[in-house]
Parts: C-alpha cells; sequence; structure tokens
C-alpha cells in the first residue's frame, strides 16, 4: 500500500465491442479505504469498466494506473497486476471441480506460491470469518447462491488484493440470499477495503458508498455522495433513471 | 435402452447406464405394471431369439456353416493360442494409448494458442490433425512400418512393434485431440475469466482449471476412441507382426476352418463390455461425487 498515489485512477478510457463502443472516455479516482458504487441502467458499461479496471478486456484508448503503476503500459504482466485487484462475477464462477477449500486457496497456492499448508489455514481463517467453515469440503453445487457467492468473494480476498471489484455480485441471488452477500461487503467496507462496486441494489449503494457513479451510456454522467445523488441528482438522465428504480421498488 | 419396454421413465434410461450411479427417477412405475413390462419383454426376447436360431439352423448349409465357423473341437485348441497372441493386442494399445492421451492433449492445447504469433503453432497442429484424419491408419501403418526401416538409415528401429504401435499413435492422437478440443471449448470462458482473475498464468487456468473439467466431460467419448483403438491393432497384422490376427490367420489355414476367428471376435467382445461398464462407473461416481460433495 503505497502514499499519496490513489488506489485507481482512470484516464479517458476507451472501449468498444466491433462499432459499439461501450466506455466513451471514463475519468475516474478512488482513493484508498474509498467504496464506490457504480450505478446506471444494464448497457452503461459498469461491468465492462470493472473487466477493464482487472484487464479482463483489453482497452483501446486510456490510462488506467493502480497505486501509481500505470497498469495498461505495454510490456506489464498482467498476471502480477491482477493478483493485485481481485473481482467477483455476477454468476459466482467457482470451479466446479474443486471443493471449496481449493477453489479459495488455488490462487495463494500456484500464484502466491504458498504451501498447502498455510494456504489452507489462512482459508480456514476467512471461511470462518464469514461463517462458510463447514463448508470448506463441499463442492460449490451443494451450495445455495449466496453461499457459493461468498465462497467467490473469500477466494478474491485470499490473494489479499489492494482493490476489491464487484460486479452485480447480488443480481443473480434468490431475493431472500441477498442480504447474507451484502453483509459480507458491509463488513468489508467497514475494515477499510478499497472497492469498486457495480449495483442495481441502490438502498445498499446509499447505505455503504463513500460515492456514488452514475454511468449512462458509456460515460460517468454524475458523481457525488450518496445523499446528494440519491435526493437531489442535478442531472435530468440521473433523475430518470433514479425514477424507474424508485418505479420498481428497488429503492 | 429400457429393459423392460415398458412404460419408460427417464429416470430408468439414466440409472440403466451406471447401473451403480444414483437413480434418479422421477416417476415410480407401481411393482405389478413393473413385472408385468419385465414379463412381455422376456417373452418377446424369446420369441425373437428363437425365431433368429430357428431360421438360421434351418437354413440349407447350416451344418457346413457350423463346422467352418463354430467348430467347437477347434475353438478349445486354438484359444490358448490367440489369448497369448493377444498379449501383443493389449501392450500395443496400452502403450500407445498413454501416448495418445499426452499427445492429443498437446495438439488441442497447441490448436487453441492465442494471438499472430503462435500462428505457425495453429498451422502445423491443424495440419497434422487433418492428415491424419484423412489417411485410412491401415496405409499409414503400411507407409511406416514399410517405408521407414526401408530407408536404411543407422539408428533408426525397425522393430515392426515399434512403428505399428507409432502409426496408431500418429492416427488416433488426431481423432483424440478433436475431443480434447471439443472439451476444452465447452468449458465457459467465465471459468478462464475466474482463474486469470486469481492471476493464474494462462496455462496454469488451463491445467488447473479448463482442462480438468475438460477431461471429466470427455471422457465418454475419450473411451469411445480406446475401444475404437483396440480393435484397430489388428491393423497392424498387415506389415506382419504376429498378434492376435495373424495369429489366428495362421490357425485358420492351417486348420482350413474359420472358427479361430470367431474366437478372436469374441475376445473382443469379452475385453470391451468391461472396459464401457468401467467408464460409466467413473463417470457415474464423478456426477455423484460433485453432487454429495464432502469428497476428502
Amino acid at each position: 500500500m503505497s502514499d499519496l498515489a490513489p488506489a485507481l485512477h482512470i484516464e479517458d478510457l476507451h472501449k468498444s465491442f466491433g462499432a459499439l463502443e461501450v466506455l466513451r472516455g471514463i475519468d475516474l479516482d478512488v482513493a484508498e479505504h474509498e467504496v464506490v458504487c457504480l450505478i446506471g441502467s444494464s448497457g452503461s458499461g459498469k461491468s465492462t469498466l470493472l473487466r477493464c479496471i482487472n484487464l479482463l478486456e483489453p482497452i483501446d484508448a486510456g490510462r488506467i494506473v493502480v497505486e501509481g503503476d500505470e497498469i495498461t503500459a505495454k510490456g506489464v504482466d498482467v498476471n502480477r497486476i491482477r493478483r493485485r485487484i481481485g473481482i467477483v462475477f455476477q454468476a459466482f464462477n467457482l470451479f466446479p471441480h474443486m471443493s471449496v477449500l481449493d477453489n479459495v486457496t488455488l490462487g495463494p497456492r500456484k500464484v502466491l506460491g504458498l504451501g498447502r499448508a498455510e494456504a489452507e489455514a489462512r482459508a480456514t481463517e476467512l471461511l470462518e470469518r464469514f461463517g462458510l467453515a463447514p463448508k470448506r469440503n463441499d463442492y460449490p453445487d451443494r451450495l445455495s447462491g449466496g453461499q457459493q457467492q461468498r465462497v467467490a468473494i473469500v477466494r478474491a480476498l485470499a490473494m489479499q488484493p489492494d482493490l476489491l471489484l464487484l460486479d452485480e455480485v447480488t443480481s443473480a441471488l434468490d431475493p431472500e440470499l441477498v442480504a447474507e452477500v451484502l453483509n459480507v461487503i458491509r463488513e468489508l467496507a467497514a475494515n477499510g477495503m478499497t472497492m469498486v462496486i457495480a449495483t442495481h441494489e441502490m438502498g445498499f449503494a446509499r447505505d455503504i458508498a463513500s460515492r456514488v457513479c452514475f454511468l449512462d451510456a458509456g460515460q460517468i454522467l454524475e458523481e457525488g455522495p450518496p445523499a446528494e445523488m440519491f435526493s437531489a441528482p442535478r442531472e435530468e438522465r440521473t433523475r430518470q433513471f433514479l425514477q424507474r428504480v424508485i418505479d420498481a421498488g428497488r429503492l | 435402452m429400457s429393459l423392460t419396454g415398458g412404460p419408460v421413465d427417464t429416470g430408468e434410461l439414466i440409472g440403466f447406464a451406471g447401473s451403480s450411479g444414483p437413480r434418479r427417477s422421477r416417476r415410480r412405475v407401481p411393482p405389478g405394471e413393473a413385472l408385468r413390462s419385465s414379463l412381455i419383454a422376456l417373452v418377446s426376447t424369446i420369441v425373437v431369439f428363437g425365431l433368429i436360431a430357428v431360421v438360421v439352423t434351418n437354413a440349407p448349409n447350416w451344418p457346413d456353416v457350423q463346422h467352418s465357423f463354430f467348430n467347437g473341437e477347434i475353438f478349445a485348441r486354438s484359444l490358448p493360442k490367440l489369448v497369448e497372441a493377444f498379449g501383443t493386442n493389449i501392450a500395443l494399445f496400452m502403450f500407445a494409448e498413454i501416448l495418445i492421451l499426452a499427445l492429443g492433449l498437446v495438439l488441442a492445447i497447441l490448436r487453441g494458442l492465442p494471438g499472430p504469433v503462435f500462428f505457425p503453432v495453429r498451422l502445423l497442429a491443424t495440419v497434422y490433425v487433418d492428415l491424419f484424419r484423412a489417411v485410412p491408419g491401415i496405409l499409414v501403418i503400411y507407409l511406416l512400418g514399410f517405408g521407414i526401416p526401408g530407408l536404411g538409415i543407422a539408428g533408426v528401429p525397425d522393430d515392426l512393434f515399434f512403428w505399428g504401435a507409432v502409426s496408431l499413435v500418429l492416427v488416433y492422437s488426431a481423432y483424440v485431440s478433436e475431443v480434447y478440443r471439443a472439451g476444452i471449448e465447452s468449458v465457459h470462458w467465465s471459468q478462464e475469466a475466474a482463474a486469470r482473475s486469481l492471476g493464474l498464468s494462462r496455462l496454469q487456468a488451463l491445467r488447473y482449471v479448463i482442462v480438468p473439467q475438460a477431461v471429466r466431460r470427455v471422457i465418454p467419448p475419450l473411451l469411445n476412441d480406446f475401444i475404437g483403438l483396440q480393435k484397430d491393432t489388428v491393423l497392424v497384422s498387415v506389415i506382419g507382426l504376429v498378434e492376435i490376427f495373424r495369429e489366428g490367420q495362421i490357425l485358420k489355414s492351417a486348420a482350413f476352418n474359420f472358427t479361430p476367428l470367431v474366437a478372436i471376435a469374441l475376445i473382443f467382445v469379452v475385453v470391451t463390455i468391461p472396459l464401457a461398464r468401467f467408464t460409466d462407473w467413473l463417470v457415474a461416481r464423478e456426477r455423484g461425487r460433485q453432487v454429495a460433495g464432502g469428497g476428502r
């Protein structure tokens, strides 16, 4: 963890899929310990932005700097960068052929080079913290969606990332399972984890975010503290979006 | 596939494929109905096979055919020699299968390497697979078995077993690489994304995440190719290697009788069927383990 540089600095980021320009000049700074929530309708570019930050998608133009290191520079070792940035996916993406414990220890063992015993001790500690210790030898198929997503979060945390990206992590869950996952994220925020969260859970965003960014058509149209964003949005598009959310009963 | 032929429920179809696996009947058949179905199946089986037996044994030349194909005395006499010669086939397909499984996987991975740098590698692997799937195996065996020792290069083996095995490896690794490739492509890309997001390199993602899942999915088609390989070991007889088929031909010529060839057919059947059931068991066990959890 370093000093003055922001945890994440994004400058004029562009990304297209074929003729479709999904990100049209994103500028974003995230300070250490900050929790930034990305809101916006489907297709506004939230997921793509997160995938670009983790270099899962190559970018077309712009710069991404993590703690002073430009990760989009030519010739950087993407594997070294990815171990510093954790990501949790909407569809969990656990490895179905591995037990929970093996899912969590794969990265620490193969990437960080920990021995099996140490990796398992650390993983067990994390699993215990999130109430998953009894499930450590189960295969993912046996877990509920909420449990699977918590395992996915633990898997990302096991790499001790400087920055955690969460991509609509509750969107694939049954409503009654959403809370257990959100509570995990709340705890991470309370412990100072730097996070960028794409979410449709506006109530959650309002509670947890240090800052909310509204993405519209591949640009950050408006950003600010949650209280301001949700009660007095400046932009007409933001207002329309929030109105739709309220109409759908999600705020 | 339903043995009883009665009211088929899907659970029975799945259960039959792996008799030791978990049965997943969704609809229970009442006991009376099940018994009735079994009886009907039994009676119709007896009738059908009885009719076939009557027709065949009443054919005008049946006694001659029985004498030249199903001769008990010749069968008993040739069986030990055939079984002994079958050892060569077993050695051939075991030795070849190990290399085929390894080479096929390497080929499949090479064909999937991304980026323009690896274009020549992809091209070579593709040409290899196309070539050895196109040329009939018996020709590969012929050309390698006679051609390469014929060159007379010092140090190149002229062993028939060696060139027979090499030919089978070349042909079958091309098929098997396609099976692996289908398996690898069937693993959803999000699995690779998850692996790479942890910082695993592309090769590590393949090794620990993609390939293990791919291999589990393609075990049945791999076994299919393995059975094909077992049978194709008899093709090596064309370059003169004394294995079961060549031994059978020798016995056939000596006795002026085809019974040894029928015996060979039986030996292959006896070897293949348990293997097929074993694979079903493996697949069922794997499925059971992932669903039931608590493997360790």
